[in-house]
């Protein structure tokens, strides 16, 4: 803790560029890479100090190299610039803190662009520290940008439940897509994930729904709760229609008792 | 054979052709009568015949191949290799084969190198560090020189770096010995270990001078490895206190039949074998191959651990960032992101040298 406190002094009181690529680096090794401990009261002070803020799923290096950065941004030039720059020669650790602070930082509109290149990583964690629990994403990526980190999510068999703001961002075009998706991947006799249909079924056009009905009828247990959740979120007769054939599944959607929370992974 | 525990020295169990012993009544599988001896000597003969199996290791038997340029290679060799038993690679910055012209792809090379590299490693349960520096060939390009001694501070205290290296001479230029120079006193400074390239040609003489650069820079011998020995070299670089290590490369640098005599002369103390496998024809089998021959031709095993998987966890761990617990008990961190092997699982299983790619039977690719 004295080296990090150490290092905090010296970025707020004289910073300089080389001082902050010199003490973030070394983090992990200085201080470990724990899961941080937070009681129920700190993820309340962070939602008030932050609504929306997931802090809970934080390590001890990503916090501190968190703070470290907050420490930076009060110095004189753009904190965009950077960070950008911080990432352009990150490890992997690096750059999965980089993009868990991103609802901390100032400027936030101009860090759009940093945020949507770590969604075109090949690291699966550097992916998940934008899209999951991190609700920049739904704050500050245009559509074109939301809809394709939530495929890409699917894409590597990730999943979709962790994603801040998802029941508030789904569209017209994003349900078109996951259906493409997942005709692609029966083509291919590949599984669909159960989560997939969450953004269908307030969008199933006939067709959609003619494919929510088929999961309803052949899916396993857990495709046949998403396509009745699906299915009750549609306004087209058809789909009241097929639900009607499982009293079982609509009654535990009409009471509650079965969520889009029941489906996850 | 161990007449006392019934095991042969390597460690395996008795083979099929040693079992029976002479004089004691073996019943034939078909009638139940008892074989007489000519039939007993007979099926030994046959039995000794077969091709024995040098596919195997010993259960729990670890590598760590502390010389690999894994960029150059597939997922096949990961594949291959951690089914072989290698935990753990040190991909030194090197060369590409062919020169970089920028800043730029040397900027982006030492990031993949820290960053997608170790990551894809992870996905195949293999554990991936790096050593960071300005190879030899490309220090006779000044103006890349410069820059890129510009940059290495900012690469050496990532994660995953264990030294810096590889450095030392190609054609022993004036500037591939300035570069030499500045980079030892950059490890110096940051206190890391150096692995040294020695020269392919001229290389007797070009490993004794890199060793007095490094002694009259009073670089510890015991934080330095020095590359791509051979018989002519070894000697010296014992005698002078560093790491010696050897790269089992085909056609080339050092071959494994040569390197069992070294183990044999030498003994295992600061030795350590690697496969420097890269974009040419090299072979990332190269260590558990180099094992499986040290066992048949009756190395000790503990001397095998030790140029296998010891000396090179010992002088590539010195900085912290290399430790046995990180493939023995990841920490949960690294199991999320990074790490996908399961070390536990693997300790009770085989470690069988396959040839990569060429391991699987089936045409149908789903």
């Amino acid at each position: 803790m004295a080296w990090f406190e150490g290092k905090r002094a010296e970025l707020i009181g004289d910073f300089a560029p080389r001082v902050l690529t010199a003490a973030f680096g070394p983090v992990p090794r200085r201080m470990g890479k724990a899961d941080l401990s937070l009681e129920p009261a700190d993820l309340a002070a962070a939602e008030t100090a932050r609504p929306g803020w997931r802090a809970g799923g934080l390590t001890v290096d990503q916090a501190a190299r968190i703070v470290l950065l907050l420490d930076a941004a009060n110095a004189a030039g753009s904190f965009t610039e950077r960070l950008k720059s911080l990432a352009a020669t990150a490890d992997v650790g690096e750059l999965i803190a980089i993009y868990k602070g991103l609802p901390l930082y100032p400027e936030p509109a101009t860090l759009v662009p940093l945020a949507t290149e770590g969604l075109r990583t090949a690291m699966r964690g550097v992916f998940e520290a934008v899209a999951h629990q991190n609700p920049f994403a739904a704050e500050h990526f245009p559509q074109s940008a939301w809809n394709h980190m939530v495929l890409k999510a699917l894409f590597i068999d990730s999943v979709l439940y962790p994603i801040v703001g998802l029941d508030q961002r789904w569209n017209e075009e994003l349900a078109k897509i996951l259906v493409d998706y997942a005709h692609e991947r029966w083509a291919a006799h590949r599984p669909v994930a159960s989560e997939l249909w969450r953004g269908v079924g307030r969008f199933a056009d006939a067709a959609a729904v003619a494919d929510l009905v088929r999961v309803l009828t052949d899916g396993d247990e857990r495709e046949q709760k998403a396509a009745a959740l699906a299915l009750s979120e549609s306004r087209r007769p058809e789909a009241a229609v097929a639900l009607g054939r499982r009293r079982d599944l609509a009654d535990a959607v009409a009471a509650g008792d079965m969520t889009w929370s029941d489906v996850r992974g | 054979m161990d007449e006392a525990s019934g095991r042969d020295p390597s460690g395996f169990a008795s083979r099929p052709a040693e079992v029976s012993s002479p004089g004691r009544d073996i019943s034939c599988p078909c009638c139940g009568r008892a074989l007489t001896v000519e039939q007993i000597a007979s099926l030994k003969a046959q039995l000794a015949a077969e091709p024995a199996l040098r596919n195997d290791l010993p259960v729990g038997m670890m590598f760590v191949d502390p010389h690999c340029h894994m960029i150059a290679r597939t997922t096949d060799d990961y594949t291959a290799m951690a089914a072989a038993g290698v935990v753990a690679v040190v991909e030194p910055a090197f060369w590409l084969g062919q020169a970089r012209t920028n800043i730029g792809s040397y900027v982006d090379y030492l990031s993949h190198i820290i960053g997608f590299e170790r990551y894809r490693a992870g996905q195949f349960g293999i554990r991936h560090y790096c050593t960071v520096g300005l190879n030899s060939k490309e220090a006779n390009n000044e103006a890349l020189a410069e820059a890129v001694m510009d940059i290495l501070p900012s690469f050496a205290g990532k994660e995953g770096v264990v030294a810096i290296g590889e450095i030392g001479y190609d054609d022993q230029t004036a500037l591939e010995d300035k570069y030499l120079r500045a980079q030892i006193e950059l490890a110096k400074d940051l206190d890391l270990p150096i692995m040294i390239h020695t020269p392919h040609r001229d290389k007797k003489r070009g490993t004794t001078r890199t060793m007095d650069v490094l002694i009259e820079h009073k670089f510890d011998p015991t934080r330095c490895v020095i590359d791509h020995n051979n018989e002519e070299t070894v000697r010296e670089v014992l005698d002078r206190g560093f790491w010696a290590a050897f790269s089992i490369y085909p056609g080339a640098k050092m071959g494994n039949v040569r390197m069992t005599e070294i183990a044999r002369q030498y003994g295992p103390e600061r030795i350590i074998v690697d496969s420097a496998c890269d974009w040419g024809v090299s072979d990332s089998m190269a260590l558990p191959k180099t094992a499986r021959l040290m066992i048949e031709r009756g190395i000790p095993l503990e001397v095998i651990r030790k140029v296998t998987y010891e000396n090179a966890l010992a002088v590539y761990g010195l900085n912290g960032e290399m430790k046995a617990a990180d493939w023995l008990e990841p920490v949960a961190i690294d199991q999320r992101t990074l790490y996908s092997g399961n070390s536990v699982l693997r300790g009770g299983q085989t470690p069988r040298i396959t040839e990569p790619g060429r391991a699987s039977p089936s045409l149908e690719i789903a």
